[in-house]
């Protein structure tokens, strides 16, 4: 199964995240921020950075499982390679540890300005319960 | 109006009202988008054919429509030349509302608040830069940081970032960094009154804290620029703009920091508010007289304070490069203006002097002749707007306008704007085709990132020329100046 696609867009930047189960999607969206702003490179998984997120809808989680890679990035120079996420979906709590690298290792990096609501869903397509994400950010 | 329809779950059709809308060509170089429906307002355009045709490819109309049915909103919801899809509201977008029952969107501002351009004049020659272009391009390269994950030589405290939030430019000229008419010849005196820091989120400090004097990356650049060609001589010489000198001309923001605020403001509103009313989710809102509104307004000036600072010291940062080379010749701030910005200014409406809340999105502000809140140079002249090209192409300056307040609240274009994605700009463009591209014109560039550069690559966005011409064909930015790049440094 494909773990994610870039879609046209005229300024920004547009994906679709696939997955079998609810975590699996929120991971496979954040290989495709990675991708962005490593611009393919391989991030290597050096650092490992563990938070939590509560609360919401899950295109709320989406949106704040991205605003905190870019904190991260900007904050602490961290840049993601990969996740491991926990969705405890009752009580709406997502745990999840992010892997990655400092981005001062690398050259030729891009940037996303922040995560936005435009064109996002987070949604169950019912045949085999499959998941898929889509979101466009501001780079 | 088109009707067509979409295959939705279930294998239902929905209607959907796609963006083939009702459009007027009412003179030249202005359109109307009739009201309907829940529109308070119609819609306005300001482009030429031309540029209309580019306007129709994405989603801008729709956008224009989305804004015209907030609440509050006066006379009409505007499009500039060079206005393109964004986030709830187009980029070139201006919206005002009136002070009773309008609102504030931080998605409507933008997420990258007081994203603006600064021109440093010279009377270095052209041909005396030329001499030493690889050395100081190199050297403003090392000086000034640009790019990911790279952050600033200063480094600030919590108390010192309070300070410049609340003082803007101020700050630093009192530090000895800078001088008096650096604060002068700023938009708001670079400092926007009524910013309180308190109002911005421990994050966006986080994220702000060492990007200071930064030029970030995208389309952010410093290029240095031959003036070119004059079309105006006596206001040219009011600006300080000599042809043949070279300036230097930065386009930078608020960084991690403005971003940070428009998206924490942006969730607090649809906690208050919700989100169902809305025609766009992004363009969230609140109340100009709410709580929350009011909070906005002061983090969001506070966030504007900060990339004026961010201008100002990236400009520091060049003056001293170049002094290495050519310590006679001072670099002179022309001007600096803010094009993602929300402001509290006086238009007739109704007859009647009236006090609205504009939002300008990609949008710069045009202040013409006898404006008390321009320097007293300026007050003879109307202000200098600055308007970047895409990166290698021209750039021009324009003088502010009494007619941009009569038509479009003061505000006329930002930039040339996009028509191709980056990745459709990959796709077309080899890192080769665009350095010739740059080469041909003799553009020296300096580029932290091939892909940033091919990304940006001047045949990706819309011809400035055009969009600087319907300006000033309806009056409401008028041009000065074209300026030539000769180095361009980006992230």
């Amino acid at each position: 199964m494909k773990k994610y696609e870039f879609l046209p867009h005229t300024a920004e930047m547009k994906f679709r995240a696939f997955g079998k189960t609810l975590n699996q999607v929120f991971e496979n969206s954040v290989l495709a921020i990675s991708e962005i702003l490593s611009r393919g490179v391989k991030i290597k998984s050096k650092k490992k950075k563990t938070i939590a997120i509560e609360g919401g809808t899950n295109e709320n989680f989406l949106y704040n499982l991205i605003d905190e890679i870019i904190y991260l990035l900007d904050s602490e120079s961290f840049i993601v390679s990969k996740t491991k996420i926990k969705f405890n979906e009752k009580i709406r709590r997502m745990e999840v540890v992010f892997y990655g690298d400092d981005a001062k290792n690398y050259e030729n990096l891009d940037y996303i300005k922040s995560a936005t609501y435009a064109e996002m869903y987070v949604k169950n397509l019912g045949k085999n319960k499959r998941w898929e994400a889509q979101a466009v950010v501001d780079v | 109006m088109l009707k067509i329809s979409e295959r939705i779950k279930g294998g239902k059709h929905r209607l959907l009202w796609m963006s083939k809308m009702n459009l007027k060509k009412i003179s030249e170089n202005i359109w109307e988008i009739p009201k309907e429906r829940k529109m308070n307002v119609p819609g306005r355009v300001f482009a030429s054919d031309k540029l209309m045709e580019r306007i129709k490819e994405d989603k801008t109309l729709e956008q224009i429509k989305n804004a015209g049915m907030l609440p509050g909103i006066v006379k009409y919801s505007i499009a500039m030349p060079d206005a393109h899809q964004g986030y709830g509201l187009c980029v070139g977008g201006v919206i005002a509302f009136n002070l009773k029952n309008g609102i504030v969107s931080p998605g409507a501002t933008g997420y990258d608040i007081n994203c603006g351009v600064r021109l440093l004049s010279s009377e270095i020659k052209k041909e005396e830069f030329l001499k030493k272009r690889k050395e100081i391009t190199h050297q403003i390269k090392r000086d000034v940081p640009s790019g990911v994950g790279r952050g600033g030589e200063l480094k600030f405290t919590d108390k010192e970032i309070d300070e410049i939030l609340k003082k803007g430019v101020k700050y630093f000229v009192e530090k000895g960094i800078g001088k008096k008419s650096d604060i002068e010849y700023c938009e708001d005196n670079g400092c926007i009154l009524g910013a309180n820091p308190e109002k911005i989120s421990q994050r966006a400090k986080a994220r702000g804290r060492n990007q200071l004097g930064t030029i970030g990356a995208g389309n952010h650049f410093l290029e240095i620029q031959e003036i070119e060609k004059i079309y105006d001589e006596k206001t040219a010489k009011v600006f300080g703009l000599k042809q043949g000198n070279i300036c230097v001309l930065i386009h930078s923001g608020s960084r991690g920091l403005g971003h940070q605020t428009c998206s924490d403001y942006l969730k607090i509103c649809e906690k208050e508010y919700g989100i169902n009313h809305l025609p766009d989710r992004e363009l969230a809102y609140a109340p100009i007289d709410s709580k929350i509104g009011k909070d906005y307004i002061e983090a969001m000036r506070a966030s504007a304070n900060f990339a004026f600072c961010n201008r100002h010291l990236i400009a520091h940062l060049a003056k001293k490069a170049f002094s290495k080379f050519f310590p006679k010749k001072e670099l002179e701030l022309v001007y600096d203006v803010a094009h993602n910005i929300i402001k509290f200014e006086e238009f007739q409406l109704n007859g009647k002097k009236t006090e609205l809340c504009v939002h300008r999105k990609g949008a710069t502000r045009s202040f013409g002749i006898g404006r008390k809140e321009l320097p007293k140079k300026y007050q003879k002249t109307g202000q200098p707007i600055l308007i970047p090209g895409s990166m290698g192409t021209y750039s021009y300056v324009l003088v502010g306008t009494e007619k941009a307040r009569e038509i479009s609240f003061a505000s006329t274009a930002h930039g040339a704007g996009r028509i191709l994605s980056r990745t459709e700009a990959k796709k077309r463009f080899s890192p080769e085709f665009v350095k010739n591209e740059l080469e041909k014109n003799d553009v020296y560039i300096e580029a932290g990132s091939v892909n940033g550069m091919v990304e940006e690559a001047p045949s990706a966005y819309k011809d400035v020329n055009e969009v600087v011409k319907v300006s000033h064909e309806l009056g409401i930015g008028n041009i000065v100046a074209r300026l030539k790049p000769l180095a361009v440094i980006k992230g």
